[in-house]
């Protein structure tokens, strides 16, 4: 084995959806031949930054790549956008993680992605097409903008139902809208699988509650380690607590504690606006820098 | 030739090593205890009776030549001390510092039955900082047998046994699922009791034998234990990945945001940095008043980590008396020291919640001892009537660990009925080839059992390897007239 796969991490390929939604191919072989649907990994972006859980989501066996899709939401996926480039390297990146979701059993599924949680969803949709299910896509996006992977979820579902906000595409609503549009459309449903932010999550459980339909969602807590060593991200499943890392990150919708995790994805919501002000301080600083010089010559 | 020591001629304290004033340490994340100066050391090393029957060799769990390198330190040879103790032990300074010695070697001194045991912890620590400071490294010549050892988990198993499986001549890998190796020593263990600097030079020394260490690959997902045998070729694979999974309470408001493990907060501050926020990333707020529920060492280490990062109290909760706390006595009187409130016998019986997530205070019950459990330690009863609320806003679990699941998910590795491990004896797995040993085996113990146990499993893949062993004669009869211990000298480069 040469050591030098296991730790380097390349970025290969970058791709900007929005001005906040960003792409990144990184190499790294053995991970992606290891790689499921529903696993994630961890990224440290530099030597003194913290770890953050992203999901994969696409890999690329021959090409020895997986794909990151990030949405700038704060300081380190901010810092990453502006520094993250072609040819350059992450300083950690540690997977795959998590427990791969089940793809091969059901018949007729209904893949909900909305908002970042489109592009985790996808591994998970393609893996049901090629175990031979009828899949329907629903996707959500705020605005029309926002839409990406239109064509690669077209390739891998039978149906494909896109929800926006304002309605500037697909139907207007939210993806539960979808769900309730696909739900009664098909009485034979067999699983909803959603990613997305836990308010939608929860929305999704609650859609398909009463219809007993299993739902399986991705859930996001905080994490540290990623390998089951700190619960940091625990959760709570029906009567009992669960790492995400390790027992996860896919639990039953109709069992998770959906406030009990909004709740601890808040703790740190002071740190988090304070080292994202710090930093965009920063660099609003340094870009005047160049300026300086050229007025006083 | 000196003449003979008895208990009588020799200094009848113990040479205190001197500390930073706990109003000062309290401050900084600096190292308590301080190193030896060489007047200290050469006067504790006249405490060594040197005994016929060596009772501290056996008290150690690597067998550390304790008499030899105490009588080097006495003859002012340092690296004739060092050398002895790198014969078993490629950590000195590690261990000199972490090692509960008071239950191994010190515990089993002669010189211990009638006055303070000899400080064989503070001199190897003494000898193992002399050999970073002057870069000393025991390198044996070392013949290339052609095996690969692929060694999971980066922490004390993992590294004592990867010592011995390089100097046997095997071609070593060590992966660590974090971005750091050191395990344990790392993420769990404070600055202030083990600077990263000495880690950073005990690992240099395992480089400079060879071992390859590759960070951020984690083993049961990136590949398997059956794929590292079948697949990525190695002859040979150790599992020391250590006790993970810390245990939650199980009480009414654990989920709450102020209440976290020990293995969380020791994580952020220590591996992340936390306490170097904000020129690191990884937050790590602490509450004002500090409840850490526990008495064992991580539970000592978690306080002592509060304290540092701004606690204005630190309370130490444990259902158990002082005289049933698993923590190291010097650690007790350490945070005791610094400040640490203790309520012995009292336990948690619900977290309180201040409404806005976050946590307000604790329900707390007084507990009394009962009859010896299983254990042996005497069983906490709660005493009817006696809860009490406490005032609190972070709450810290350091009431031990389970095993990890990761390995046991995506191997065929036939584990106990707590999930970890199951070995034989000599430490192998149900897989052949596949050894495991330290916490994932035993669940939570010491830094240097665990070390004993990586060293023990190394013995055990060099016989399944079939490689002749020199430590094989240890047990023999002497061969020649040569006694058995003389096989301990080492032929070193340059």
């Amino acid at each position: 084995m040469n050591s030098d796969t296991l730790s380097r991490f390349e970025i290969v390929a970058r791709q900007d959806f929005s001005d906040v939604t960003y792409l990144l191919e990184v190499r790294h072989p053995l991970m992606a031949k290891a790689a499921r649907p529903g696993q994630f990994v961890i990224v440290m972006a530099h030597e003194h930054g913290e770890r953050i859980p992203l999901t994969i989501a696409d890999y690329d066996r021959a090409r020895g790549t997986i794909t990151l899709v990030i949405q700038a939401v704060g300081k380190t996926t901010r810092e990453m956008q502006q520094n993250c480039k072609l040819g350059s390297t992450l300083y950690g990146m540690v997977g795959p993680m998590g427990i791969p979701s089940v793809t091969s059993h059901a018949r007729k599924v209904i893949c909900v992605g909305g908002g970042l949680g489109v592009a985790p969803i996808f591994p998970q949709a393609k893996a049901f097409k090629e175990n031979g299910a009828y899949v329907i896509g629903v996707l959500g996006f705020r605005s029309k903008s926002l839409v990406f992977w239109e064509d690669k979820f077209r390739a891998c579902c039978d149906e494909f139902i896109v929800c926006t906000d304002d309605g500037s595409a697909g139907i207007k609503g939210l993806v539960t809208e979808g769900i309730r549009l696909a739900l009664a459309k098909h009485a034979d449903i067999d699983e909803v699988v959603a990613i997305g932010p836990p308010v939608m999550m929860k929305g999704c459980a609650e859609a398909t509650r009463e219809r007993k339909v299993r739902t399986l969602v991705s859930l996001n807590p905080i994490m540290v380690d990623g390998t089951g060593m700190c619960g940091g991200c625990r959760v709570k499943i029906g009567e009992e607590v669960k790492f995400a890392c390790v027992d996860g990150p896919d639990f039953d919708g109709h069992k998770v504690d959906f406030d009990d995790l909004m709740q601890r994805l808040r703790r740190y919501k002071d740190e988090e606006r304070a080292a994202l002000e710090r930093w965009s301080e920063s660099c609003r600083l340094m870009n005047q820098e160049p300026v300086l010089p050229l007025t006083g010559s | 030739m000196a003449r003979k020591k008895t208990i009588r001629t020799i200094p009848q304290s113990r040479t205190k090593a001197r500390e930073q004033a706990p109003q000062e340490r309290v401050r900084n994340f600096s190292e308590v205890a301080l190193v030896y100066r060489t007047e200290e050391a050469a006067v504790e090393a006249e405490r060594c009776l040197m005994c016929p029957d060596e009772p501290c060799i056996k008290g150690c769990p690597v067998g550390i030549d304790i008499p030899a390198f105490i009588e080097r330190i006495g003859q002012k040879d340092l690296r004739g001390a060092y050398d002895v103790i790198a014969e078993t032990n490629l950590l000195p300074a590690v261990c000199g510092r972490v090692c509960p010695q008071e239950n191994q070697c010190e515990g089993v001194c002669t010189v211990g039955d009638s006055l303070e045991p000899v400080a064989i912890g503070r001199l190897e620590r003494y000898v193992g900082d002399a050999a970073i400071a002057n870069g000393w490294v025991n390198i044996p010549y070392i013949q290339q047998n052609g095996f690969r050892i692929g060694i999971v988990g980066s922490g004390p198993a993992g590294m004592a046994c990867a010592a011995d499986m390089a100097k046997a001549g095997c071609d070593v890998t060590v992966f660590e699922a974090f971005h750091q190796p050191g395990g344990v020593l790392r993420y769990g263990i404070p600055d202030f009791r083990l600077p990263n600097e000495v880690i950073d030079a005990e690992i240099a020394n395992l480089r400079k034998i060879g071992v390859r260490f590759e960070c951020n690959t984690l083993v049961g997902r990136l590949f398997t234990i059956e794929q590292m045998v079948d697949e990525l070729g190695f002859h040979a694979v150790f599992i020391g990945t250590g006790a993970g999974y810390p245990s939650m309470l199980g009480i009414p408001g654990d989920s709450l945001n102020g209440v976290l493990s020990a293995n969380e907060l020791l994580t952020r501050c220590n591996l992340m940095r936390a306490k170097d926020f904000p020129s690191y990333d990884t937050p790590m707020p602490l509450g004002k008043r500090v409840a850490v529920i526990g008495a064992g060492n991580t539970a000592m280490d978690a306080m002592r980590v509060s304290l540092r990062l701004g606690a204005e109290k630190v309370y130490c909760v444990y259902r158990r008396s002082r005289t049933e706390a698993p923590a190291r006595a010097e650690e007790v009187h350490h945070a005791e020291e610094e400040g640490v409130e203790f309520h012995w016998l009292t336990a948690p019986v619900a977290v309180l919640d201040d409404g806005k997530g976050g946590v307000r205070g604790m329900r707390c019950i007084k507990m009394e001892l009962g009859e010896p459990d299983a254990s042996g330690r005497r069983r906490p009863v709660p005493v009817a009537g006696s809860e009490f609320d406490f005032e609190t806003d972070q709450i810290v679990y350091a009431i031990g660990t389970n095993a990890n699941p990761i390995i046991g998910q995506t191997s065929r590795l036939r584990l106990n009925q707590r999930g970890y491990i199951d070995t034989d004896p000599d430490l192998a797995t149900s897989v052949a080839g596949v050894y495991a040993g330290g916490d994932i085996v035993t669940g939570a113990a010491t830094v240097i059992e665990a070390m004993g146990a990586g060293r023990k499993a190394a013995r055990s893949m060099k016989a399944y390897l079939g490689i002749r062993d020199a430590e094989a004669a240890e047990a023999g009869p002497p061969i020649f007239g040569i006694d058995a211990r003389e096989r301990n000298f080492v032929r070193v480069r340059a």
